[in-house]
This record gives C-alpha cells, sequence and structure tokens, in this order.
C-alpha cells in the first residue's frame, strides 16, 4: 500500500513567537522553521509501516512557498522515498491546501493519507478532515495506533473519556495524536542521502485549484502577559480566590 | 565536496535538537555515575556521529574541517564527556588512518569506525613524553615478519572503550627525537596488551582515560600505518593529525563558550539583588559582554582556519592560534560564568562548576597552550627566513 504523508513548515516549536508590530500577522522574518511536530508523528508513522511491511511506499508532500523543500528533505531524510511540492505564494488556507492535496491524491492514488491532527502555528485542525470529505474517504482522526490489516486500516483514536477503535475501508485518512508514535531522529548519513531522492514540484494550476481566501485574518496579538504571583497564607483564602477570583472552582 | 548549505544546516539542526532534547538531559547523571548510557552511545552511533570526518567511501560523511566544526559547535552544547565518546573516532583516533593509512588499513578499519562498532584510540603519551611526544620510548622491533612493541602510553582517551590503538613506538633506536618513530594499529585484543585502572580526572566524568600497556605484543607488518614506505615517519602523521584535532578541540570550546553564555545571560536576567536583576548591573553586564565578544572572536577564527585548512592555504599555524585562543577563552568565560552565578556557580546542582571543571582540559591535550605557542612562533619565524 502507498501511504501519502501531508506536512507542513512551521515555526521551530522552540522559538518564542512574536507578532508583527501592525497586529497583522506572526512574524516570520528569519526565524527557525521546521516540520510541524504532527506531521513529524505523520512521517514516522509512515515510515514504521514500511519498515514493518505494511506499507510499499512513502510518498510525502507539501504545500506552499518553495522553502517547505527543507522540510520535505527532513521528511526523505526520516525515510519517505519521495517528495513532491506544490508550490504557492505563501500558505494557502486550510480548504485550498485540502482541494491541492486532493488533486495529489488523485495523481498518486495512495491507499493511505497521513496527516498531522493540527499545525502547531494557527491550530486549526481541519485540514485532514477537509480533505477527507473532498476525497470521499473514510476518516480516523487523533490517532494513537494505526494498523493496516488487507484493505482495512484499524485506527485507535483518542476521543474524550477514552479510546475508541474504528475500521477504514481503504483508501482512508489517518490524522496524528501525539501518543502515536515518537518521531527518530534523521541519521546523519540519512540528511545526506536525501539530496539524492526525487522531489517533484507542481503548480496549483497543473492540478487545476483555484487557491483562495475564504478567511479574512483581522487581527493578531500575542497573549496577556503573565501576571505576577501572590502569595496567600491559608488554605482558606486559596480556596476562596479559586473560587471568587479565578472562578475554576 | 563541500556540502550544499542546506543539508549542512539540516546536519546542525539534528545534531542540536540530539544534543539538546537528548544528552543535556543526562548532564548531572552522567557526571554523577561516571558513565553514559549504553543506549545512549548507541543512540549516537545510529545518529551517524562517530563517522563525520571519515570519507563518504568508508561509510562516513567525509564532513570538511569546517563542516565537523560546525557540527562540532553543536555538540559543545554540552558536557564534553558526550563529545569524548565520538572524539577519537573522528579526530586523534581515526585521521592518521584516513590522511596516512594503505588502502587494505582504510577498508578494514574506517568503515568500523565511522559506524561506532569499533573505537579507537590514539596513543603517543607516555610517563617521560608529554609535550616532547618525539621523545617516546615504547619501542617496535622486527620479529620475524612483523614488530614486537613494548612500553607504556598514558593518558589514552578511551584507551577502555577501544578496539584499535594507532600506537607511536620507536622503530629507529638510533635515531634522535621524533625520527626514527612509526604509527601502528594495534587491536586491542593483541596478546600482551593490558590497560591500566581508570584515571582519576578533574573533570569530564563519563569520558575515560587510562594507561596502555605493551608487553612483547606482536603485530604483522602490515599493522605498520601507511605500510614500509612509512616506516620512521609516524611522528609526521601524529602531527598532522593532531593539526586536524585542534580545530576540532577548538570548535568545541566555542560550543562550551555559547552554552555557559546563555545560561550565564539567563542567570542575570532572574536572579534578583538589590531590587532588581543581577544583569541590570553594568558590572555583570561586563562579563557577559566580555565573553559574548570572545566567544564570537574564537568562533570566527575557527572557521576561517578551518576554510584555510580545506583550502590548503594555511601555513601559519592556524589551528594553533585558535586552539590557544579558543581554549583560553573558554576558561575565562566559564570562569565568569561561577562569578555571574555567584554562590549557586560553586555548587555542583547548577552545573557551571563542572563546566568550568570540564574546559579546563581543553588547554592541556592535543599540545598544552605553551606548545601551541611556540608552534605558532616556529611557524611565523619559518616564513620570515
Ligand atoms: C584527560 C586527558 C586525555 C588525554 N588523551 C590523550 C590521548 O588520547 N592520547 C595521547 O597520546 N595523549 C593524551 N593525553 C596526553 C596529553 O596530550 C598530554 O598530557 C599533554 O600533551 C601534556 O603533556 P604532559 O602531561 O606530559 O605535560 P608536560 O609536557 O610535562 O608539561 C608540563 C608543563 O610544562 C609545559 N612545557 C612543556 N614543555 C614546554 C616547552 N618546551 N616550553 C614551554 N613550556 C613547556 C607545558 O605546557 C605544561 O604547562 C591526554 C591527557 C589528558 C589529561
Amino acid at each position: 500500500m502507498k501511504v501519502l504523508v501531508a506536512i507542513k513548515r512551521v515555526i521551530d516549536y522552540n522559538v518564542k513567537v512574536r507578532v508583527k508590530a501592525d497586529n497583522s500577522d506572526v512574524d516570520l522574518t528569519n526565524v527557525k522553521m521546521a516540520v510541524n511536530p504532527f506531521c513529524e508523528i505523520a512521517i514516522e508513522e509512515a515510515v514504521r509501516l514500511k519498515e514493518s511491511g505494511q506499507a510499499t511506499e512513502v510518498v510525502a508532500v507539501a504545500v506552499g512557498p518553495s522553502q517547505c523543500q527543507e522540510q520535505l528533505r527532513t521528511a526523505l531524510a526520516l525515510g519517505a522515498d519521495r517528495a513532491i511540492l506544490v508550490e504557492t505564494e505563501g500558505f494557502p488556507q486550510p480548504l485550498s491546501v485540502a482541494k491541492l492535496l486532493k488533486g495529489v491524491y488523485d495523481q498518486e492514488q495512495p491507499g493511505l493519507v497521513i496527516f498531522g491532527k493540527q499545525s502547531i502555528d494557527a491550530d486549526n485542525n481541519q485540514t485532514g478532515q477537509m480533505f477527507a470529505a473532498l476525497a470521499g474517504l473514510g476518516q480516523g482522526t487523533f490517532a494513537s495506533k494505526v494498523e493496516i490489516a488487507g484493505d482495512t486500516v484499524n485506527v485507535t483514536r483518542e476521543v474524550d473519556g477514552g479510546l475508541q477503535t474504528v475500521a477504514l475501508k481503504a483508501p482512508a485518512v489517518v490524522t496524528t495524536d501525539l501518543r502515536l508514535n515518537e518521531p527518530r531522529y534523521a541519521s546523519l548519513p540519512n540528511i545526506m542521502k536525501a539530496k539524492k531522492k526525487p522531489l517533484d514540484t507542481l503548480t496549483p494550476e497543473a492540478l487545476g485549484v483555484e487557491v483562495k481566501a475564504t478567511i479574512e485574518t483581522l487581527r493578531v496579538e500575542p497573549p496577556a502577559e503573565r501576571q505576577g504571583g501572590i502569595k496567600v497564607d491559608s488554605v482558606e483564602a486559596l480556596v476562596d480566590k479559586l473560587k471568587n477570583e479565578a472562578k475554576v472552582i | 565536496m563541500p556540502l550544499d548549505p542546506s543539508t549542512l544546516e539540516q546536519l546542525q539542526t539534528t545534531v542540536r535538537r540530539f544534543v539538546r532534547e537528548r544528552l543535556v538531559p543526562l548532564e548531572a547523571q552522567v557526571a554523577r555515575e561516571d558513565r553514559i548510557p549504553a543506549e545512549v552511545v548507541q543512540e549516537m552511533r545510529e545518529l551517524g556521529l562517530f563517522g563525520l570526518t571519515v570519507p563518504e567511501a568508508y561509510g562516513g560523511l567525509g564532513l570538511n574541517t569546517e563542516e565537523e566544526c560546525k557540527v562540532v559547535m553543536e555538540l559543545g552544547w554540552t558536557s564534553p564527556a558526550f563529545r569524548s565518546v565520538i572524539g577519537t573516532n573522528n579526530g586523534i583516533g581515526s585521521q592518521g588512518l584516513v590522511m596516512d593509512g594503505t588502502d587494505a588499513q582504510k577498508e578494514y578499519w574506517l568503515p568500523r569506525m565511522a559506524s561506532g562498532e569499533v573505537i579507537g584510540s590514539f596513543a603517543l603519551t607516555e610517563p617521560d613524553a608529554g609535550s616532547d611526544a618525539g621523545s617516546v620510548r615504547t619501542r617496535a622491533d622486527r620479529q620475524g615478519d612483523g614488530f614486537v612493541i613494548n612500553g607504556r602510553k598514558r593518558y589514552i582517551t578511551n584507551a577502555p572503550h577501544a578496539q584499535l590503538f594507532t600506537v607511536f613506538a620507536r622503530t629507529d633506536q638510533d635515531a634522535p627525537g621524533s625520527r626514527g618513530v612509526s604509527a601502528f594499529l594495534v587491536p586491542a585484543d593483541s596478546k600482551g596488551l593490558s590497560l591500566g585502572k581508570p584515571d582519576k580526572k578533574m573533570g569530564q566524568q563519563g569520558a575515560h582515560v587510562c594507561d596502555v600497556v605493551f608487553e612483547d605484543v606482536f603485530v604483522p607488518a602490515d599493522a605498520l600505518l601507511g605500510g614500509e614506505a612509512a616506516l620512521h615517519k609516524g611522528f609526521l602523521t601524529a602531527m598532522k593529525t593532531l593539526d586536524r584535532g585542534r580545530l576540532h578541540i577548538s570548535a568545541l570550546a566555542v560550543g562550551c563558550a555559547q552554552r555557559l553564555i546563555e545560561e550565564a545571560t539567563r542567570y542575570a536576567a532572574e536572579r534578583q539583588q538589590f531590587g532588581q536583576a543581577i544583569g541590570e548591573f553594568q558590572l555583570v553586564q561586563a562579563m557577559l559582554a566580555d565573553s559574548a565578544t570572545e566567544a564570537y572572536a574564537a568562533q570566527t577564527m575557527v572557521l576561517d582556519a578551518a576554510r584555510r585548512r580545506d583550502e590548503g592555504t594555511d601555513n601559519e599555524a592556524l589551528a594553533s592560534r585558535s586552539k590557544l585562543f579558543a581554549t583560553e577563552m573558554v576558561g575565562r568565560v566559564a570562569d565568569r560564568a561561577v562569578q555571574i552565578f555567584g554562590g549557586a556557580g560553586y555548587m555542583e546542582e547548577y552545573g557551571i562548576e563542572r563546566f568550568y571543571r570540564d574546559v579546563r582540559l581543553f588547554r592541556l591535550y592535543e599540545g598544552t597552550s605553551q606548545i601551541q605557542q611556540l608552534i605558532i612562533a616556529k611557524a611565523l619565524l619559518k616564513n620570515i627566513k
């Protein structure tokens, strides 16, 4: 079974995010970028499926500007066989990304498409779901376990209050949760070898998709500064404050 | 061939993540137990860290000196004991083979060293031959179709873990000084080879050093590094090996300095005295500024010297200049870090005193600071003549 993994280039999770002075967006100039952590989990899962003989080929795909090649190279270093960049100006919104990926899906015909459950930049948590709807595929979101049995994909999902296991008929969509696996470090020799693996570039036009913005960002603000703490002199005072000031109990 | 910038960047990023996520949290434990967990060494193997400088044809990454230095700066962010594990395979333990080994020797040993299956050590120093390394007394005498080695080597890094020693021994007993010394590839399981007790050291717990003793150790003729043509030329191999190693140590010193500066800056921003952060006091700021400036100077210097080495345009002992400056620099930076931390800087818990002890070694091995000065001045005088 061929596995398609969608990955996104986002701000490295170690970077302290700053908002632009005009509050239009997060400031990305000279900021270190990386593979979205949930997408790393997606790559890892695909590579493990291949290593255990359940998958035959792993194809990584990213949508975004040409710099996304760096993250695709990371995916190749981690074990993807080849990569595809759908090159756009900036990062399209989730619905457009889902449509573009549907175009790639039609060309590639994979048996399984793995997404991160969300990207740590905008935390939308919707691209995988939109894609599944557009492609008419079953979806197992927030996966903590994935197994392929013939043309069935068994997915254990992290849901409120416990775990749910679903059986999806391939082709199917999985979005990864944090506990699915612990991604490996790309080995240094594999980073060097990744240079020689194929990386193809496609355009929205070639996929017949019009990239449109359907959401307008009005304002971006940093979280409120944390206020200094106070000391309370008794348990009663603490309970009182939690009840009446913080209103959390 | 140099790497393209994005691949190099990825190598650095990967090592940086590994260092910060995996190694930094283990620093105190490794120091306490004087042991690096076996699974961490295995992870270092899997990452490819043992083969940074081994040519690609032999299973390594084949990094040039500049690239090596950039990666080593990342490793410098954590306790140098971790670096020591992979240090000899990338430096003094393998580079003699890379530079002067015969094809057969390289084919046999280098892939094993690149993978980390074999740890290589470099055995030059003796009880009576330190800075004056050319005066080694360990001897190798012809016997049958090989050599018999007798002598004792001192302070040999990674000896307790090594499978292979590059041993410098006198093959011409009549030749004075460094002439008449040859290098041999001696497997650790050779009959007659034994190890002293691990030395108790000032710092870098987790990295191990001991004596290596040779009592009638027989090695076949093909153990002579570089073959018959290299007979009596071992000291040249040793010097060339150390020259690259000096840049490696310099880069390591820069990495340690960067870590210490970050720790000290963070502390200065948080620690309150007289109603304000101590980082607000100009006397503390001066310490931070001096450290940052010196570290930057060393970083620039190391990378320039490394580039010049790769281009083959260094005839001014730039590696020695870098080692002299970078290792003395990190000593000052560590001292200031202790000062900025105040009493906490002296306490084990904060890890600063550990770095202070760890970096002290850099000014001693692979040529003391005084020996670097001699090498630098000698090169200057030679170029005048
Ligand atoms: C932890 C550790 C690991 C080591 N690992 C290895 C290893 O893997 N392989 C190996 O072969 N060796 C190793 N060494 C040995 C190291 O390289 C030597 O300790 C070093 O070269 C200094 O030699 P020495 O200790 O004999 O000091 P000495 O040579 O006795 O020097 C003592 C002092 O005299 C000064 N001095 C000596 N000669 C001169 C001179 N001509 N002019 C001015 N000053 C001078 C020195 O600078 C120093 O300050 C290691 C040492 C240590 C401590």
